[in-house]
């Protein structure tokens, strides 16, 4: 060690590896960032380590994206907020390289040190910044420029802000495309901090330039802005001038600038107030629940109760309720699918006598759907519509569906639903459940897929948890204890999963009693498989039961299985065997 | 003989014709040498700037070109305009770079061989002056930026002892500005610190014997080519075109059946925009066969099918655009069909000319242009090889017939450019009353074919009698067996901005000027 100390080995090789050839190692170090600047000290950290930084831009790209992250939160270690505008340099390289993550990570870190930054230093330094990639050669710069406005803005005299607000206006009608779409998602930022005055003039007038745009990915973006610009508007200037705009999208001839429109057209509700909801928006909805493409109608009915939400139910029972029918019976099954998952929403809002009247028979057919997704999305909502109408008028038509789906072809539906049974459980009781869905339950165990069985194993656990460990001594353990009897070896695996599962749950007397037993029995298996299971199964169950059934009875099993003749069941049972004596140890 | 013949040549009005001339080589072919198939070029494309080109070859590389005319004086091409430069200069290019861009592969699952050859190459957005491009194979499109990187020497690590310091690097080092004011060496040993521990504490002025790499930039640099985005798994058959959207962040790429849209950025996903497989492959009657953006209508997207007909899809309708807005076709003569019809209908090439207004498509035996507000027909037919048309059924024997041929435009959209056998490619004049038709051919004297015609027809010969004897020279030319199939001229390329051709026969680049 001729050069440094061997204490500092370790940290010396850390920034040596911000050279080195190897990726991975350079990761590493740029990550430990934080911990380099500690080693050097505030003083070098802004005089060396920074320069250095703003040096290594043409690094491959995980590595600049981690160090854009880094930098973000390095006040600290350069010697506090007033040495904050060192750390720009840096970044501002990394505003105008190609890769997008990276220019969005540094323009986020960007923001974080600008809005920690003192007003002064903001002049001095972070607004000629924004002003440089502004008028940046290339777009990437020009690109990175629109999302730093707002933190530049507020604190800027009267005469830079004008001239602020002339750059965004020129980086609104830029020649790149993706310039302008910059723009467009940054807009509503930058106008949160604009006065009020500016606003109605400049950003509008910016905002209309946008709506207005020949691509129809720049338009979109200005959809996308448009309630938080709404937000921002008094609610009679938002309906006079964002309104009109949003109506005129929602017969755009894009379906993706209606898609947007769809998706945004609830929260721009929120911003005006509900006399232009009434004559303006609900219209527009209606025409988007409508809309020839399914894509629009998809986003549309995801939003159904949420509009509902902000209509009075009169209005949403005369101009929704009619929709929500058609979309019921739709052609697409996606549609279906969305109104399904967000259909049972509207029962609260309709009350209990329009939902049995008119919702009710949606709920119905929509649960008679051929496509499982659209019936699996009403069932995962049932609590919400259980509380109106109550579950016995509801169970008539839903045991159907749910026998159906236990059965379904695909085992990925079979598993949603597995997933939904402790939720039914919850909503249905303990009478109903045990009368239908029991059965169903016992019949995953021996299903035909791993993951179901797997699940099924799991769902026991959640539904001893819901009822308890009586009810399952009654209703569960002895149907899952006669599976150790079952010829089909992996049948036998699932028992060993399921015990280790419920054990715990169950608590130590019915494990030591009723679990264990089975256990230890199935130690003598005659496939190896099956062995080293029943080893990691009662390593599971060291905590469960006491300390003299652990030396009584697994103890002895497992000194058994260690001698096994097969490699693997030896090498769980001893495995099994060191954590009873670390138990033992440690008690 | 549409197009030429049907208006009667005014002397004053159409564009001269071009009076070409061999610019440059690469690759040629030395007298005798085989050529290797690994070398045959199989794509090209200019860059929107016409400032670089590039090829790609059934070896699955990339070669780019970059243009030396107008960056030797070190002058942006503004400067130049201004001082009024003799006009005689002409864009020359010089070799730049190459890399692997694919490689063979072979699909486990369907047992199929995928072959390297790179089908299609298209430019994106520069950015920070790297270059980026698409290129695509049967079933991958990759992603690639080309980026010359200053070569950097790293002179002093601290922690390897055994790695000689040299300092003397640093200070020759006229160009490196990072940070290198350090002593040679850390620190001596005896300036120790505080023992630290595992938990590193640091005391508050930071530890004096540390420095960070040195790093010294040459001058020197060097191409690097890396592959950023691997856009696969999308495709069943083969991918025939990929085209840039004009908003700069999507692309398509199109099969035989199938057109996908992608987002450059993200190359786990894409979205089916037209789907031409029917239930049953037996009802099959049509495939893609080359697809391509509008140069400004972010929404508009134009493709071909092997039936002759190019449908304009308008994205903004639907999501899935199995329906087309607009279907150009060209309705066949009655009594004119026979067993090729329907063969040399398709189409094998179409390009949009820059100002999106007409479409340019190749056929087996002719050019059409079209204009995208008139789909009751072509606006100009041009015949590419009529002397042919007796020997189809020869063509169809050996396979030639099924030959895609490329076609292109000039930046003005003032002419058209395709190729034919026996490396020969011809130059139409497309604007009205322009008889332009000149033939040329891929070797260092292109108007060599055209010794036998005048190679200025005056200005009062009728186009009728100008055009049949053309065809009749080609005839001599056919009759005397001299017409070879194996050379055929598929590839070629128009540069954006000024009149230069680039042109590929076999394994040869040649470019042309007028």
């Amino acid at each position: 060690m001729s050069t440094v100390e061997a204490p500092l080995y370790p940290i010396a090789v850390l920034i040596d590896e911000l050279k080195n050839d190897d990726i991975q190692l350079r990761l590493d170090s740029i990550r430990r960032l934080s911990t380099i600047a500690r080693a050097l000290g505030e003083e070098r950290t802004r005089s060396e380590l920074i320069p250095f930084l703003s040096e290594n831009n043409d690094d491959d790209d995980e590595v600049l994206l981690a160090m854009a992250e880094e930098l973000g939160v390095f006040i600290p270690y350069v010697g506090g907020v007033e040495h904050a505008h060192v750390l720009l340099t840096p970044l501002e390289t990394l505003c105008t390289v190609e890769e997008t993550c990276v220019r969005d990570k540094a323009v986020e870190s960007l923001c974080k040190i600008g809005s920690q930054m003192r007003e002064n230093d903001l002049i001095e330094w972070f607004t000629p910044l924004v002003k440089r990639l502004a008028a940046g050669e290339w777009f990437t710069a020009r690109v990175s420029a629109c999302g730093l406005f707002h933190i530049a803005y507020p604190s800027a005299p009267e005469t830079l802000k004008t001239e602020l607000r002339s750059i965004y206006g020129q980086l609104c009608q830029d020649d790149m495309p993706m310039v302008r779409r910059s723009a467009a998602s940054n807009l509503w930022k930058f106008a949160g901090t604009v006065e009020s005055a500016h606003l109605k003039a400049d950003i509008m007038q910016m905002f209309e330039d946008l709506t207005q745009d020949d691509q129809d990915t720049v338009r979109l973006l200005a959809v996308e802005g448009c309630a938080a610009l709404g937000k921002l508007l008094e609610p009679q200037d938002c309906a006079a001038r964002i309104l009109p705009v949003i109506v005129t999208f929602s017969q755009d001839k894009s379906w993706r600038v209606r898609y947007m429109v769809a998706n945004q057209l609830y929260e721009l509700c929120e911003a005006v107030g509900p006399e232009p909801i009434r004559t303006d928006l609900l219209p527009a909805y209606v025409r988007l629940l409508r809309d020839n493409e399914a894509e629009v109608r998809i986003a549309a009915a995801g939003k159904v109760t949420k509009f509902c939400q902000i209509l009075s139910p009169e209005l949403a029972i005369q101009h929704i309720l009619p929709c929500v029918k058609e979309l019921s019976l739709d052609s697409s099954q996606h549609v279906r699918a969305a109104l399904a998952s967000v259909v049972m929403g509207m029962a609260p809002v309709l009350g209990k006598d329009a939902t049995i009247e008119q919702l009710l028979p949606i709920f119905l057919s929509l649960l008679k759907d051929e496509f499982p997704d659209v019936r699996l999305n009403i069932i995962s909502k049932l609590d919400q519509v259980n509380q109106v109408i109550g579950i016995d008028l509801l169970s008539q038509s839903l045991l159907p569906a749910i026998v159906e789906l236990a059965e379904d072809r695909h085992w990925r539906v079979r598993l949603a639903i597995i997933e939904y049974i402790p939720l039914l459980a919850n909503q249905l009781g303990v009478g109903f459940f045990d009368d239908k869905l029991g059965g169903l339950c016992m019949q995953w165990l021996q299903d035909k897929v791993y993951s179901i069985r797997d699940a099924a194993a799991n769902n026991l656990k959640r539904l001893a948890e819901e009822f308890g460990p009586d009810w399952a001594m009654q209703h569960i353990i002895p149907q899952v204890l006669e599976i150790a009897n079952d010829s089909h070896y992996l049948h036998r695996m699932t028992l060993l999963r399921a015990i280790s599962l419920l054990g715990p749950v169950l608590g130590s007397e019915i494990t030591r009693s009723k679990l264990l037993p089975v256990v230890v029995n199935a130690s003598k298996d005659r496939v190896p498989n099956i062995k080293f299971n029943v080893a990691k199964v009662l390593q599971s169950l060291i905590s469960v039961v006491d300390q003299s059934v652990v030396e009584k009875t697994i103890r002895p099993c497992l000194v058994e299985l260690s001698e096994d003749p097969d490699v693997d069941v030896r090498y769980f049972a001893v495995q099994g065997l060191q954590s009873i004596d670390q138990v033992t140890m440690s008690s | 003989m549409k197009g030429g013949d049907e208006e009667v040549a005014t002397p004053a009005g159409p564009p001269q014709p071009l009076d070409w001339k061999f610019s440059k080589v690469f690759g040629e072919r030395i007298a005798g040498e085989e050529i290797q198939e690994v070398d045959i070029i199989s794509a090209i494309e200019f860059d929107k700037t016409g400032d670089h080109l590039a090829t790609g070859d059934r070896g699955g590389r990339v070669v780019l070109f970059e243009r030396t005319d107008a960056k030797d004086h070190g002058l942006s091409r503004r400067d130049l305009e201004r001082t009024d430069y003799p006009i005689s200069r002409h864009p020359e290019f010089r070799y730049k770079t190459e890399f692997q861009s694919h490689e063979p592969e072979f699909d486990y699952l369907k047992s199929l061989e995928i072959e390297e050859k790179i089908n299609k190459i298209r430019w994106c957005q520069t950015a920070n002056s790297a270059l980026f491009l698409l290129s695509t194979n049967d079933k991958t499109i990759k992603f690639w930026k080309v980026q010359e990187k200053k070569i950097k020497k790293i002179s002093k690590i601290i922690a390897d002892p055994s790695k000689a310091v040299g300092n003397g690097n640093v200070a020759s080092s006229s160009n490196s500005n990072s940070p290198k004011p350090f002593p040679t060496n850390g620190v001596s040993p005896d300036r120790s610190c505080n023992h630290l521990g595992n938990d590193i504490s640091f005391p508050p002025g930071g530890l004096p014997s540390l420095c960070l790499p040195v790093v010294v930039t040459s001058q020197e640099t060097n191409l690097v080519a890396r592959c950023r985005r691997v856009y696969g798994h999308a495709h069943d058959y083969h991918i025939n075109s990929i085209s840039n959207n004009s908003d700069g962040e999507t692309f398509i790429s199109a099969d035989d059946l199938r057109i996908n849209l992608w987002n450059l950025e993200i190359s786990n996903q894409s979205f089916n925009i037209v789907d031409l497989k029917p239930a049953n492959m037996e009802d099959l009657t049509e495939v893609i066969t080359s697809a391509e953006f509008h140069p400004a209508h972010c929404n508009m997207l134009a493709y071909s099918s092997s039936k002759g007909s190019i449908r304009l899809i308008d994205l903004r309708q639907s999501a899935l655009c199995d329906s087309h807005a607009k279907l150009f076709e060209e309705s066949e003569a009655p009594g004119s069909r026979s067993f090729f019809t329907e063969i040399i209908a398709s189409i094998s090439d179409i390009k949009f000319a820059k100002d999106g207004r007409y479409i340019l498509s190749r056929d087996y035996m002719t050019l059409k242009l079209w204009d995208i507000n008139m789909d009751s027909g072509p606006v100009a037919t041009f015949q590419v090889h009529e002397y042919l048309r007796p020997k189809l059924c020869d063509l169809y024997e050996n396979d030639s017939i099924f030959d895609k041929f490329e076609c292109c435009l000039s930046g003005d959209g003032l002419r058209v450019a395709t190729g034919s056998y026996s490396n020969l490619f011809r130059v139409f004049g497309c604007a009205p009353e322009s008889t332009e038709a000149t033939t040329l051919e891929a070797t260092k004297n292109p108007m060599r074919r055209q010794v036998q015609t005048p190679s200025r027809p005056s200005r009062s010969l009728n186009s009728i009698t100008r055009v049949v004897r053309q065809a009749e020279t080609l005839g001599v030319d056919a009759n005397g067996n001299s017409l070879d199939f194996t050379t055929k001229l598929l590839h070629l390329a128009w540069h954006p901005t000024e009149n230069l051709i680039a042109c590929v026969a076999a394994n040869s680049l040649y470019m042309y000027y007028a």
